[in-house]
């Protein structure tokens, strides 16, 4: 195997800047959204499925395996249900024109 | 020269922020999740661009298992369980994470530089401690354990110790990578230790505790992101822990505890009930009135707030606060709701449960905006709330709760207070708000004592 080439300082400005913006964005969300922010973020961290399906292109034993193929079955999860009950909860919310 | 697939990735991350922004209003708050959902896609279908998974099969069974499991959790779960969903998915999410960490290092075996395996022995310490502590607040959550703190002596030194190991079992994994045996032990350290953690935690700090493990989920997928070189996650990783640390934040303001206080998690420690407070209540009474009388002075009432707290859900009674509401409002007078940031079980909640009575979003009022209009308020009506109206916060320095923002009721004209008994709030402190000339307490059960009220201002 290959050792990937990591440059820790880039991915160190790359990781101070992106918390840096999410304390920007969080900050202006609205205050009645915060559960379905909850709701959001943890869906949008699902994204390591990316690095599980990284390992399952070349898994070196069937340990590797197994733990990856369960990893993808919770984060998985966690994508369908983040989405949908992010959905769920944002149309519950309407306007006083729109109720009555 | 950069890959296709990392230009998608930058695509992803883009979606990812914007999808954010698009929470700071609620008309624009849909689109942001569908870009999210996007982004997503985006960063699947790059993945698997750039990198031929060999055994398709496992993936399929595992995205379908995701599917059946996910979908269902999504749809079926009632508003008021929503602190429990986000309590499965923070430790699902770190579960995997941590899974994935363990996966890589056996990947790497036997050839694992000290800097990707430091960065990994965090991510799984991080991970595996997230994953227990989520499974603890869901269990305290959905009542499967008592929400009361588990408190004995010593049990900083304890929890300090477990983790220490789990530390120290780390650092010599770093020196030593090839001992893999201890792998399982460290981790095993690091899931006691989450155990220990919230389980030392008590039911009405819920909303923080929810907050903390969701920024830890954020972190250690941010973490991963170090060890594998990938920016995406590191990005993603980073806006769901600095979104958790602000909630965190906003909450532990909220209940007027410290900054340092949330971020070690050593929150919920029983509040001592102060000896000032309790003494002068024996001295004291309350006012108890009757539904009737409260249709009365709703009769003559222009502006009403209502302030709902956790206790209104678990009465189920919001559907038919707004019953009230519907009357008040047919009526001609002025209906705002005021909310606490810690009403709920997580931050936000009482929003979402007051939007699926159908409560049009803005009668929400948060506490900033709501406080300066309590003078020019003819009645409040109190529902399921306790300490955060209790104005010993501002007017007792020896109160436990003194300093904690609250809703000034009491400044409003007629305070009506719907309890079942006078016991105290999750602090334990006798609230003075019930001794208040202008308080009218009414007891009973919020659904039946609200039902009753409809009942009577129809009569009118």
């Amino acid at each position: 195997m290959t050792p990937i080439p990591n440059d820790v300082a880039l991915n160190l400005i790359i990781f101070f800047l992106a918390t840096f913006l999410g304390i920007e964005l969080v900050r202006h969300v609205s205050r009645l959204l915060h559960t379905p922010l909850m709701a959001l973020t943890n869906a949008i961290s699902s994204v390591s499925i990316v690095a599980a399906l990284i390992v399952l292109a070349d898994p070196k034993n069937d340990l590797v395996l197994i733990l990856v193929t369960v990893a993808i079955a919770l984060v998985f999860t966690n994508i369908v249900s983040g989405f949908l009950i992010t959905e769920r909860i944002l149309r519950l919310f309407r306007k006083r024109k729109d109720t009555k | 020269m950069s890959q296709l697939f990392e230009y998608l990735y930058v695509i992803a991350i883009a979606f990812f922020a914007i999808s954010i922004r698009g929470l700071a209003e609620v008309k624009t708050s849909r689109y942001g999740n569908w870009l999210a959902a996007a982004g997503m896609a985006v960063a699947i279908g790059a993945t698997l661009s750039a990198y031929a998974v060999q055994r398709i099969d496992l993936l399929i069974i595992a995205v379908v298992v995701g599917a059946i499991v996910g979908a269902p959790i999504a749809l079926r779960v009632p508003m008021t369980a929503v602190p429990q969903r986000t309590a499965v998915s923070h430790a699902f999410g770190s579960l995997a994470v941590a899974l994935i960490g363990t996966a890589e290092y056996y990947q790497r075996l036997p050839g694992i530089d000290p800097y990707t395996m430091t960065v990994l022995t965090a991510e799984m310490i991080l991970g595996y401690l997230t994953f227990m502590g989520s499974c603890i607040a869901f269990a305290k959550l959905q009542g499967l354990i008592p929400g009361k703190p588990f408190v004995y002596g010593g049990r900083n030194f304890v929890s300090l110790s477990v983790l220490g190991i789990a530390v120290i079992l780390g650092i010599y994994l770093i020196a030593n990578p090839t001992q893999s045996f201890l792998l399982p032990v460290m981790a095993g350290f690091s899931i006691l230790f989450g155990f220990l953690l919230v389980m030392a935690i008590g039911g009405a700090d819920m909303p923080t505790v929810i907050a903390i493990l969701n920024s830890y989920a954020g972190m250690s997928a941010a973490a991963l992101g170090f060890v594998l070189n990938n920016q995406v996650l590191i990005v993603a990783g980073a806006l769901d822990g600095s979104s958790g640390f602000i909630l965190a934040v906003i909450m532990s303001q909220a209940m007027n505890r410290s900054f340092v206080n949330v971020l070690f998690g050593g929150v919920g420690a029983v509040v001592a009930p102060s000896a000032a407070g309790t003494s002068a209540a024996g001295a004291r009474t309350a006012a108890a009135y009757t539904v009737d009388d409260v249709a009365t002075i709703l009769d003559n009432a222009r502006s009403v707030v209502i302030v709902p707290g956790y206790g209104m859900a678990v009465a189920q009674a919001q559907h038919v606060v707004k019953e009230v509401a519907d009357m008040l409002e047919a009526k001609g007078v002025d209906v705002k709701y005021g909310i606490h940031p810690v009403a709920g079980r997580m931050p936000g909640h009482m929003n979402v449960l007051l939007a699926e009575a159908q409560v049009p979003y803005d009668e929400l009022w948060e506490m900033d905006r709501i406080n300066p209009l309590f003078p020019e308020t003819d009645v409040v009506i109190v529902v399921g709330a306790n300490d955060v109206t209790n104005p010993a916060a501002r007017t007792r320095p020896d109160s436990p709760l003194y300093g904690m923002p609250i809703l000034n009721v009491d400044k409003a004209k007629t305070v009506v207070f719907v309890k079942r008994s006078m016991a105290p709030g999750f602090s334990g402190v006798d609230n003075d708000l019930f001794y208040l000339p202008n308080t009218m307490m009414v007891f009973g059960d919020a659904k039946k004592v609200l039902a009753d009220l409809v009942a009577a201002l129809k009569k009118q």
